[in-house]
């Protein structure tokens, strides 16, 4: 389902009717690759400062650029998980500007022709909405260094480890109407950038970072002046600055006042964007093509030979997911945000119930990693083990209500003392009991103890529901609850609804 | 000092022989070169000496020299010109704000000399940055013209490969690299009596040379023979992963392209060269040179460069936009000169405004200019699109001929500080060579005679793209047909 055309749910309030908030987002995505964009010094996060630093990435006098190709080909599978146009020729244009940390006095990026063009995205709403957001175009492009401001008195000191290094900048088209959908947009891009290992998607380290176009207007009305925040490094600022952001543009024009095209930063301690720069004070940044690259050109059979070597990506795997498993469209996505979430429940879920084992992975493994802060190659429960698990409930060994415990115990044991469920369950005797007269026996001591209950009940069925319940804590969970109910309704007269 | 007079007299394939036939040895050869450099300081060519370099690489050579490690360039000592960065010796393309930078590399054409047995005597004095054709622009000073008028007025040796130039008229080297952007070599040698050689545009790599237009920066030699640049292109020349622009050719043996036959060889001559205000002593010299070819039995046929006029303005576009992003590294940051300032902006305007020279800030000014928003579709991409077309004619002409004969400049040397005035009238001087750079081809000045002052003057050359072979062959059987022998009177030496 798709939802483009439908009315904007997320209008937002102010004092003379509503508004609606339009965004666009560039992306900067470092390309996993072990070289830089143009040299060969190294891209190793965390390094001492000016320690991955080529004799070209200095910018020493007579240095020239080569391009990496590792870079072409992760930029050409990022454009086709993109499902967007791949320009064979393309060309690099110098973005001329004077800054400490930029050692050439220019960046080397695509200005006129990216290497790719248009593509799209669809994002996943709440109730199972998906929409598609346009992308513009994808480049390449050198990222500059580090200023270091913090090294000494009266100056500042410049680290040129990251100069130089690949990134992509990834550019939609302004179809977003809510910080929810931005956030959708940018998990769902890591996301596809991750299963296609063209960037590690990781925002603390800078990996991925924001520039948010933020303008507001009446619905229907008029594109209004957009402000661009700049380097918003993680998805929960990239919520909040829209947030702050919009609400400032809306009470700016409601109080009579204008928007300035202006670019701003967002300050994550307080909250709240503040001016960078205005339209005036904007560079001029006066592209012209590097005269010391060729243009970029590739053959067909390059792009072919990389189609054919990409991964299946999150949108195709989720539709696999539901049709194959029979999943929710929910669960699916659920499962399918990270490959390696997908790749734990298809190894948990091999030969047995999925959606059973779906459950478990969701309600059980990610809630319990959330819980202690660890992601899935680190979790303390193996998918064979959620398997067996789920065959235990099952073949009605142990009940849903003690798979919860036995997990628990797997969890805090940890992979290294890691058990089996079975021989948790024996071990602690939590089998379920399946012997009828047990089970008998504890229905008829309930019955006999509530005769009010069960005068009740008979008035009202429902009630037997509080039957099964007692004789559940009676038995400690361990009786076969499918067992218990027929019993119950049996002794009460009950007809099986 | 008589064996001394002889030796530094040698060009560079005589003394090649001379060498491989123990007439005499490196060291004494270097020795002779080492101390006639010293003792010419007063022309200002070397800005650097490097002789202790020098004649350990000369006893190195000695222990090869006669044994199967001999190599091509075994012994023959050279001048570098100062934009090719030279590992652990002072690299400042003649700028200030390069400071005492001294480069931890090797540019790939000086390395390519070093590795077949080449020297370095010193740097070559230039044009701050290669910006200029008088060499006045060095932060080093003029390098003066081993050539005088008769009245004895001091005259430039041309530009930007002043020092090179020079240093071939007064024998201060057998050879000496140069960098050709709009006509650095081949100006510089009309003006100076020698050979300056401008290959084709990724002939040579441009990895460690200090870059001015990377579109159009080329390296050559500049000689005293057709035979010496033979010989120092096939050295200087190849194939580099370091620059994506340099071209994965063979590199041909160009000695033996010299067999001095040009019978059958067309020779075009471009109408739109005939300038209303060229003297009438270079025209001269243009129809004899014709002249000279055809009796060597080549075909002289009239040829057409409709968009010449318009090379002039289009390179003075292009060559500043690219000069003004290439040299913004220049900032103090991390090499060369710094001049503290209250914030980084002031920083940089003091390091830049101390550090540039008046032309190079000119030319910075009118790159930034022409790029800027606003004008980059009616300056900058106007002049690639002239740059297009004039391409185009040279295309076009070489349907109909082979080569094509031109004079080098409109002028011989000329005295100081005329371009003060007048930018535009320096800029002239590149009248018949940029259009060469623009096109991407090869091109060679020759001395073919004096004017009537006693000076120098040179024809040029135009070749096809990777055609030197041809190239160099005509401008031999020229060189040959000129007989150019005469030589400036020695006044610069001390006694």
């Amino acid at each position: 389902m798709t939802d483009n055309m439908t009315e904007n749910i997320n209008l937002i309030v102010g004092a003379t009717g509503n508004w609606e908030i339009v965004i666009g987002l560039e992306v900067h995505a470092q390309v996993s690759s072990d070289a830089k964009l143009f040299s060969g010094a190294a891209t190793t996060f965390g390094a001492e400062p000016n320690t991955q630093v080529s004799l070209v990435d200095a910018a020493m006098p007579g240095m020239l650029p080569v391009i990496n190709w590792k870079c072409v080909e992760q930029a050409v599978r990022t454009g086709l998980g993109l499902k967007a146009e791949i320009n064979r020729y393309s060309v690099f244009d110098r973005k001329n500007y004077f800054y400490p940390d930029l050692p050439q006095g220019y960046q080397i990026s695509q200005y006129l022709q990216p290497i790719v063009g248009e593509g799209e995205i669809e994002i996943d709403l709440e109730a199972g909405v998906v929409k598609k957001v346009g992308i513009e175009r994808l480049h390449l492009e050198q990222d500059a260094g580090k200023s270091l401001h913090d090294q000494h008195p009266d100056l500042s000191f410049v680290d040129l480890n990251r100069s130089g290094v690949a990134l992509m900048e990834i550019v939609s088209r302004p179809d977003m109407r809510s910080a929810g959908e931005a956030q959708a947009y940018v998990k769902k891009l890591r996301a596809i950038l991750r299963y296609l290992g063209t960037c590690d998607g990781n925002m603390e380290q800078g990996s991925l970072r924001a520039d948010v176009n933020v303008s507001v207007r009446k619905p229907g009305g008029e594109l209004g002046t957009r402000c661009e925040i700049k380097n918003v490094n993680s998805i929960r600022f990239i919520g909040q600055a829209i947030e702050y952001e919009a609400r400032r543009q809306i009470d700016l024009i409601e109080d009579g006042g204008e928007i300035d095209q202006e670019t701003r930063l967002f300050d994550p301690k307080r909250g709240e964007t503040r001016s960078m720069r205005s339209k005036e004070e904007a560079h001029d940044y006066r592209y012209f093509p590097d005269p010391d690259l060729l243009p970029l050109t590739f053959s067909a059979e390059f792009v072919e030979d990389i189609a054919r070597s990409l991964p299946e990506l999150p949108d195709d795997k989720k539709k696999r997911f539901t049709e194959e498993y029979s999943l929710s469209s929910y669960d699916a996505g659920v499962l399918v945000s990270e490959s390696e979430n997908a790749d734990f429940f298809e190894r948990a879920a091999k030969g047995r119930d999925a959606k059973a084992t779906a459950n478990m992975v969701i309600g059980s493994v990610f809630a319990g990693l959330n819980k202690a802060g660890l992601t899935i190659s680190e979790s303390p429960v193996q998918a064979d083990q959620i398997g067996q698990l789920v065959d235990l409930i099952s073949d009605q060994t142990i009940s849903s209500r003690i798979a919860k415990d036995v997990f628990d115990l797997m969890f805090d044991e940890g992979p290294d003392q890691g058990r089996n469920p079975a021989d948790i369950v024996d071990e602690k005797g939590l089998k379920q009991v399946t012997d009828t007269s047990a089970i008998e026996a504890a229905v008829d001591e309930v019955i006999a103890a509530n005769p009010d209950k069960v005068e009740q009940a008979k008035e009202k069925p429902k009630m037997a529901g509080w039957f099964v319940g007692q004789v559940m804590k009676a038995t400690g969970g361990k009786a076969n609850p499918q067992a218990v109910n027929q019993l119950v309704l049996a002794k009460l007269g009950i007809e099986d609804q | 000092m008589g064996q001394d007079t002889e030796l530094t007299a040698l060009t560079l394939s005589q003394a090649r022989d001379g060498l491989r036939a123990k007439e005499f040895s490196a060291r004494e050869l270097t020795q002779s070169f080492v101390d006639r450099v010293a003792a010419s300081e007063k022309l200002n060519a070397y800005i650097l000496q490097t002789p202790e370099r020098a004649l350990e690489a000369a006893d190195q050579s000695d222990a090869r020299l006669g044994t199967d490690d001999a190599r091509p360039l075994e012994g023959l000592p050279i001048g570098v010109k100062d934009l090719f960065c030279t590992n652990g010796v002072r690299t400042t393309a003649c700028s200030n704000i390069l400071g005492d930078f001294t480069p931890t590399y090797e540019s790939k054409v000086t390395e390519n000399l070093w590795a077949d047995g080449a020297l370095m005597l010193g740097k070559l004095n230039n044009d701050e940055f290669a910006m200029g054709s008088s060499n006045e622009t060095s932060a080093f000073g003029v390098c003066l013209n081993p050539w005088r008028a008769e009245d004895g007025e001091p005259l430039v040796p041309g530009g930007s490969s002043g020092g090179s130039s020079a240093a071939m008229a007064a024998r201060l080297g057998l050879a000496a690299t140069a960098t050709d952007t709009g006509g650095s070599i081949r100006q510089p040698a009309a003006l100076t009596g020698t050979v300056g050689l401008k290959p084709t545009y990724g002939r040579c790599s441009r990895w460690g040379i200090v870059a001015f237009a990377s579109s159009l920066d080329q390296a050559g030699p500049i000689t005293r023979t057709v035979r010496d640049s033979a010989i120092m292109l096939a050295s200087m020349a190849g194939h580099d992963a370091r620059d994506t622009t340099s071209v994965d050719m063979a590199v041909p043996d160009y000695e033996v392209a010299l067999t001095g036959d040009v019978r059958g060889l067309r020779i075009g001559v471009p109408r739109e060269y005939r300038l209303d205000t060229m003297p009438s002593e270079i025209e001269a010299l243009w129809q004899q040179g014709m002249d000279w070819l055809r009796d060597a039995g080549a075909e002289i046929v009239d040829v057409s460069l409709p968009h010449t006029k318009y090379a002039l303005p289009a390179y003075y576009i292009i060559a500043p936009a690219e000069a003004s992003s290439n040299l913004a590294r220049y900032d103090g940051v991390r090499y060369g000169a710094r001049k503290m300032g209250v914030d980084i902006d002031d920083m940089y305007a003091r390091t830049r405004g101390a550090g540039f020279g008046d032309e190079v800030q000119r030319r910075l000014l009118v790159g930034t200019y022409v790029l800027s928003a606003g004008y980059y579709d009616a300056y900058y991409l106007k002049a690639l699109q002239v740059r297009r077309l004039i391409a185009q004619d040279f295309e076009n002409a070489y349907q109909n001929c082979d080569l094509l004969l031109t004079p080098t400049t409109p002028s011989a040397a000329f005295g100081l500080d005329k371009g003060e005035a007048d930018p535009l009238e320096m800029y002239l001087n590149d009248v018949f060579t940029v259009t060469v750079n623009l096109a991407g081809l090869p091109g060679i000045s020759v001395p073919a005679g004096l004017d009537a002052k006693g000076l120098p003057l040179g024809l040029q050359l135009i070749g096809k793209a990777f055609g030197e072979e041809e190239l160099l062959r005509a401008a031999q059987v020229l060189e040959t047909a000129a007989a150019f022998s005469a030589a400036p009177t020695e006044w610069w030496t001390k006694s």
